[in-house]
């Protein structure tokens, strides 16, 4: 079977704006579509990032003491003494962040003294006592975790820089390609800072805020055993399996009986981790079900608009297409005839609009912190959109092939 | 003119057999004069057209309205989060920007820090260059209750000079600033807005009462009207502008003085020694430094002012680089600080896309239909049916299908801006919700662009050669 390509291109010219229309919506449907979908699968991405925490059993208290700074460590000791001794509660600490918690304090760390900064941005400070590991569930991959004895207040405005220090893998890697991070030395926050060693190495801990991007520092992180002489902490409590729900609500009056003296704010003052994930992925949640509801409709609409202009050009074409059958064509052959014709024209547009795609991912390479747009996307938009035409076509071809020979005859 | 014939019937090759309801000849009788009546005709007919393919015209409705009202639902929320906070002064309000963190080896133009030293904002205002001025960080403080039992309540606000009360236009309910007086003593003197008012005093007139702010009495001085101002544009650490509105202002002196933690952006370049006081006199930035400048030349005179500054601390040996310093107004600094939510904006081009690509699907279907017609055009044409008549007939057509799409992209829109709060935070979606403006704009957009798809289809239409038409018929 040979495909009438010549006859098609020059039927083509009789009705230029019809073709030049469907090419151009599907030209920038393939732009929109595969930009569409790459950013939901950046999002999607995101969101499946694994936090390395014990997310099921955590809960937070975003607690603020009413005392003067003098007072802020007794407090916070005698708060975290108190909920570890709640029923139901497995581990609680207090520290100035968690993964997903949104802000938090980065910091420069260099390996000399004096020497540049690893990572562009400062790397994140997670405070914590020996405590801190067990309760969010993080996985010791080498050295050993903080002692009572390691732990340390850190003065107001003071350098977070602890003598012992536990690294999350990704960052250990990131300071010592050579993976000998273990017991070496890296100097935190100020120049003049104390040398800080590494005692131990974490397997994950996802940072407190969602990097954008493609890189890996959305994995690192610096422990170190200090107290923090600050007004707001986050109390972390970790239920024993099946705890959490009524820990929940036993938590924040169990702080209140123990001291009114404090500040929880409402709403929000109080949440399971479950709730911070949610927060913290809202934006990127509700972007890909909105650009993923955009995509859908957009595919729809094109290919209503080729079912409606096809139909209407089989219906202009009824005279011709009966006198091809009178003269010999087969019904596969009309059949074959408008398919060509469809996907003669959507491979036009798809060659524009992936120069489309290309332009529009450049300009959103500009403006958002997006990287450059996989091929993977546009080869599956391409074929999805190729078959999306042959399938909007078939309708009005159907009934193209079933016009009679007859039809020719007919002068209406 | 003569009278026109309306003639909806099988006419042409393009008229499928059977598609069509029973030929209905209508031959108008009376002489339509110019104006409303042929208006009102146009419309009957285009109408009449309209019922005659009720899945492409539903189509075509479905397809603007979709299109639409994604582009009006991103729009809403582009609208409410680019707008002018202050649009009476947003241009005679700037922000002070002096680098004392020297240029970026990796990109030595780049912009200085949005934040400046206590000190700098000590020697500015000291200067008193600028009409009104004001130094400024966002605070947290505790109300505190003597009730036994009663937790205090956290409340937001900001340490500032009185300046900022005429500056950013607020209105007082009861009382009114304090005195520059009160600033230079550092006095114990709060005003706060309405909202506290409410909850601590129950809404009476609370001027000369005391309040309990961490264990420390200050006395109010006034009540300010609730400041609905947004983006924040004096507060943009804090939830991008769009945070909890603070609701009680200090005397910036008292607030350092009783060493308040600043509750937005802060930064240090060289470590400060322990202590607040340390941390407030080393080179950490915090405080935002606003002035009012009422034109151009004083806004020139001023950042020649800040680059005079920053040259003298260089040549005083505290600064190593040359003067890097920023002024900008109200919408610049919006715009700097990048406010709009990235997700508004991809929202935005997509969804205009999205608009487009629809309309581009309209055109094909309006030129389908329209030359689906082509012998009912030539009829009407042979019988002395001008160019111009033919083109008003189906433009009239055209904007029936946007006014139609117009109505549904209302509904949608009404639905997306419901959907809103899955995506941006409670008071941004609050900000974009269905109003008025949106629904005139969602109709207008509707109609003009309908209007604009249907250029082409009418032209071919108006094209169609009557003697061709009769003679293929």
């Amino acid at each position: 079977m040979n495909m009438p390509i010549r006859p098609i291109l020059s039927a083509l010219r009789y009705h230029k704006a019809g073709a030049l229309l469907i090419a151009a919506q599907i030209a920038l449907t393939l732009a929109v579509i595969c930009n569409a979908a790459y950013v939901i699968h950046n999002r999607l991405d995101r969101m499946g990032r694994d936090t390395g925490i014990a997310e099921s059993d955590l809960m937070v208290v975003n607690n603020k003491w009413v005392a003067p700074p003098t007072e802020f460590v007794t407090r916070q000791v005698a708060d975290i003494a108190m909920l570890r001794a709640l029923p139901g509660v497995a581990d609680a600490v207090a520290t100035n962040t968690m993964p997903l918690a949104g802000s938090g304090w980065r910091s420069g760390v260099r390996l000399t003294p004096t020497g540049a900064n690893v990572g562009t941005r400062g790397i994140p400070i997670v405070f914590g006592d020996e405590h801190l590991l067990p309760t969010l569930g993080l996985k010791l991959i080498a050295g050993r975790n903080f002692q009572a004895s390691d732990v340390t207040t850190m003065v107001e405005n003071g350098t977070p820089d602890a003598a012992a220090i536990i690294l999350t893998r990704a960052f250990a890697d990131h300071a010592f390609p050579a993976g000998d991070a273990l017991g070496k030395q890296m100097y935190i926050g100020n120049l003049g800072a104390h040398p800080s060693t590494i005692i131990g190495i974490v397997e994950r801990m996802h940072a407190p805020s969602l990097d954008q991007g493609d890189d890996k520092t959305w994995q690192e992180s610096i422990i170190v055993p200090m107290r923090m002489t600050q007004r707001g902490m986050l109390l972390i409590v970790r239920a024993q399996p099946g705890q959490l729900p009524s820990l929940v609500k036993r938590v924040p009056e169990a702080l209140k009986t123990f001291s009114t003296q404090r500040v929880i704010p409402q709403p929000n003052g109080v949440l399971t981790f479950q709730q911070v994930r949610d927060r913290a992925y809202k934006a990127d949640r509700g972007l890909a079900w909105m650009l993923g509801g955009i995509s859908v409709v957009l595919l729809l609409v094109t290919a209503a608009g080729i079912v409606g202009l096809t139909s209407f050009w089989v219906g202009q074409r009824r005279r011709q297409i009966g006198i091809r059958r009178a003269l010999g064509a087969t019904r596969r052959d009309i059949l074959v005839y408008f398919l060509t014709e469809n996907s003669l024209i959507a491979m036009a547009g798809l060659i524009v609009g992936v120069v489309l795609a290309f332009a529009l991912n450049r300009w959103m390479m500009s403006e958002f912190e997006i990287s450059r747009l996989g091929l993977f996307y546009v080869v599956t938009a391409i074929l999805g959109l190729l078959c999306l035409g042959q399938l909007a076509v078939l309708g009005p071809a159907m009934r193209a092939s079933r016009v009679p020979p007859v039809e020719a005859t007919r002068t209406v | 003119m003569s009278a026109d014939m309306g003639m909806p019937g099988p006419a042409g090759v393009q008229g499928r057999s059977g598609a069509w309801h029973s030929p209905c000849f209508a031959l108008i009788v009376s002489q339509p004069g110019e104006g409303t009546t042929m208006l009102a005709y146009y419309a009957q007919l285009g109408f009449r057209s309209l019922r005659r393919s009720p899945v492409l015209t539903a189509l075509m409705i479905v397809v603007i309205g979709v299109g639409v009202a994604a582009a009006m639902t991103c729009y809403s929320v582009f609208r409410a989060t680019s707008g002018d906070p202050i649009p009476q002064k947003s241009s005679q309000l700037f922000i002070a920007q002096i680098d004392n963190y020297g240029p970026d080896p990796d990109d030595p133009g780049a912009d200085p820090m949005p934040w400046i030293t206590w000190r700098d904002a000590l020697a500015l205002k000291h200067a008193h260059r600028a009409l009104r001025e004001t130094a400024l960080y966002p605070i947290g403080a505790s109300v505190v209750f003597d009730k036994p039992g009663q937790l205090a309540w956290p409340v937001r606000g900001y340490a500032v000079q009185t300046d900022i009360f005429p500056m950013f236009d607020m209105k007082f309910v009861y009382g009114g600033p304090w005195s520059v007086q009160d600033d230079e003593a550092e006095a114990p003197v709060v005003v706060i807005a309405e909202d506290l008012n409410d909850r601590v005093f129950g809404g009476a007139n609370s001027v000369g009462r005391e309040i309990n702010l961490d264990g420390k009495t200050f006395r109010v001085v006034g009540v300010t009207r609730r400041l609905e101002m947004r983006p924040r544009f004096f507060d943009l650490d804090a939830g991008n502008g769009f945070g909890d509105l603070g609701e009680m202002y200090m005397p910036f002196g008292r607030a350092i003085a009783d060493g308040r933690n600043p509750e937005g952006g802060n930064a240090c370049n060289k470590p400060s020694a322990p202590g607040w006081d340390n941390f407030v006199r080393s080179e950490c930035i915090f405080v935002s430094y606003w002035v009012e400048l009422p034109d151009a030349a004083s806004a020139a005179a001023y950042r020649q002012f800040l680059r005079d500054y920053s040259l003298e601390q260089n040549r005083a040996g505290r600064f190593h680089w040359d003067p890097n310093v920023r002024l900008r107004d109200v919408m610049s600094w919006l715009a700097y600080r990048r406010v709009v939510p990235p997700e508004a904006r991809m929202g935005l081009v997509i969804s205009v896309a999205f608009l487009g690509i629809c309309l581009v699907n309209v055109i094909g279907l309006l030129l389908a239909k329209f030359m689906r017609r082509a012998g009912e055009i030539g009829v009407r044409r042979a019988l002395g049916a001008s160019r111009r008549a033919i083109y008003a007939q189906f433009m009239l057509e055209a904007a029936t299908v946007g006014l139609a799409g117009g109505l549904l992209g209302i509904l949608l829109t009404g639905l997306g801006t419901l959907c809103l709060q899955l995506v941006f935070s409670p008071v941004v979606a609050k900000l974009a919700a269905m109003n008025l403006s949106l629904l005139g704009i969602t109709v207008l957009v509707a109609l003009a662009s309908t209007l604009l798809a249907a250029f082409y289809p009418v032209w071919r239409a108006s094209r169609v050669q009557p003697a061709w038409q009769l003679k293929a018929g």
